[in-house]
């Protein structure tokens, strides 16, 4: 009997087809896809059939949070920044550059600007805790008939962003309307008369 | 003479390992996909009558009384409607959705509808790959859309929403508006009468 010769067999495994096709999925993503921006308030947005896309720069969000808090941010910190010169230009607040640049940068902001300076020495976390705790008295812009503070945002925004900035707000589905009839009636009295609802896609009905 | 001789050329392995590249950008596909969002989100493009049109929209919405339908969007998610001028019409209740207040409000715009209908089936068989052409069609689709909705076919409609109404509800009755192609829209606040129709209407719902 001869003696049984294992086969020896190649354990090389050829990776060239799964690196192309990796090579394509990853073009695909980076093509395609959006950075998820971080909001610390955190919306519930409501369906809707709509098809519109949000544009995509020069964009005013108002956040109105469930309980009737209302933030903002712009599209780009470079926007807000000059957001924040125009405001401190309209004597709104006085600021040190460093203040400018944490306001700047922030992702989402709202406090009445009397607390805005106290607020920017915070660190971080307890800036966006400030922001997002339940609790919290003085989170949010005001905007009611007493003391209108969103008007004065609103409207240094648009001075200061220019003709083609639009304003799209972004409130929670289970926020009472009193709530957003406020929100309208402030962008009404300084003549922002078009702007956006954000919604989510509604899946299913026609 | 190097033709015959033994110059033997060292075999070379010419198979390059892809496995580390494959690795890395296996790592690069996790990060993109757990970094970024493909949804964006939808908006709905909304105008408002300035202060200043406002006096005049209230002669115009006089005026067309007859043709207004007013939706009322009261709290805890209840839908009340009526046809016409406020002390003359009669008050109906309604639900959310399809069978709902979509049935009447199809119901009092079946001009505009079949109109609609009619253009988009123009529309669907017309439609080609030709990008260039494809987005002009699309304009003009756009155009004709909206002419239909804003024409003298289609009711007025005016939205009042309660202040204990949420958004959902707000946004769910301006999608009828565009499901219904319905161009011509306000919202407005309660009216006192608005109240006192809707308090009157539970004490006797049959009326």
């Amino acid at each position: 009997m001869g003696r049984f010769k294992v086969k020896k067999q190649d354990t090389f495994i050829d990776m060239t087809p799964m690196s192309d096709v990796m090579v394509l999925l990853l073009t695909f993503f980076m093509l395609t896809a959006t950075f998820v921006k971080e909001e610390p308030v955190k919306v519930n947005t409501p369906g809707s059939v709509s098809e519109v896309k949000i544009p995509e720069n020069n964009l005013l969000t108002i956040f109105v949070e469930k309980s009737g808090k209302v933030f903002m941010c712009m599209d780009n910190p470079i926007a807000q920044g000059k957001l924040v010169d125009k405001m401190m230009e309209d004597g709104a607040f006085e600021l040190s550059a460093k203040e400018r640049q944490i306001l700047a940068e922030a992702p989402t902001f709202g406090m009445p600007l009397d607390y805005t300076k106290a607020w920017l020495n915070q660190e971080a976390a307890v800036r966006t805790k400030m922001l997002t705790d339940p609790k919290s008295e003085v989170a949010g812009i005001p905007c009611d008939s007493i003391t209108d503070e969103l008007k004065i945002w609103v409207k240094a925004a648009t001075e200061a962003c220019g003709e083609g900035m639009r304003v799209a707000i972004k409130a929670d589905q289970t926020t009472q309307y009193a709530v957003i009839k406020r929100v309208m009636a402030s962008l009404r009295e300084i003549d922002v008369n078009r702007y956006n609802l954000i919604t989510s896609l509604k899946a299913g009905e026609e | 003479m190097a033709k015959k001789g033994g110059s033997k050329q060292k075999k070379m392995e010419a198979r390059v390992d892809f496995t580390p590249m494959v690795d890395m950008i296996m790592l690069l596909v996790t990060f993109f996909m757990l970094c970024t969002t493909l949804i964006k989100p939808q908006t709905m493009e909304l105008t408002m009558p300035s202060d200043k049109e406002d006096l005049n929209e209230e002669n115009q919405s006089q005026i067309a009384a007859s043709k207004a339908i007013t939706i009322l969007i009261d709290d805890d998610n209840t839908l009340y409607f009526y046809t016409g001028k406020p002390d003359e019409a009669k008050l109906e209740k309604t639900v959310y959705g399809k069978d709902g207040i979509r049935a009447e409000l199809l119901k009092r715009n079946v001009v505009a509808r079949q109109k609609v209908d009619a253009l988009k089936r123009e529309y669907s068989l017309k439609r080609t790959s030709n990008a260039v052409q494809e987005a002009k069609m699309q304009e003009e689709y756009k155009q004709k859309l909206k002419d239909i909705k804003n024409s003298d076919d289609t009711p007025n409609v005016i939205i009042k929403a309660s202040d204990k109404s949420s958004y959902k509800n707000l946004i769910d009755i301006l999608d009828e508006m565009q499901i219904c192609s319905i161009g011509k829209y306000v919202i407005d606040n309660f009216a006192d009468g608005d109240r006192a129709k809707i308090e009157a209407f539970k004490a006797n719902p049959a009326q």
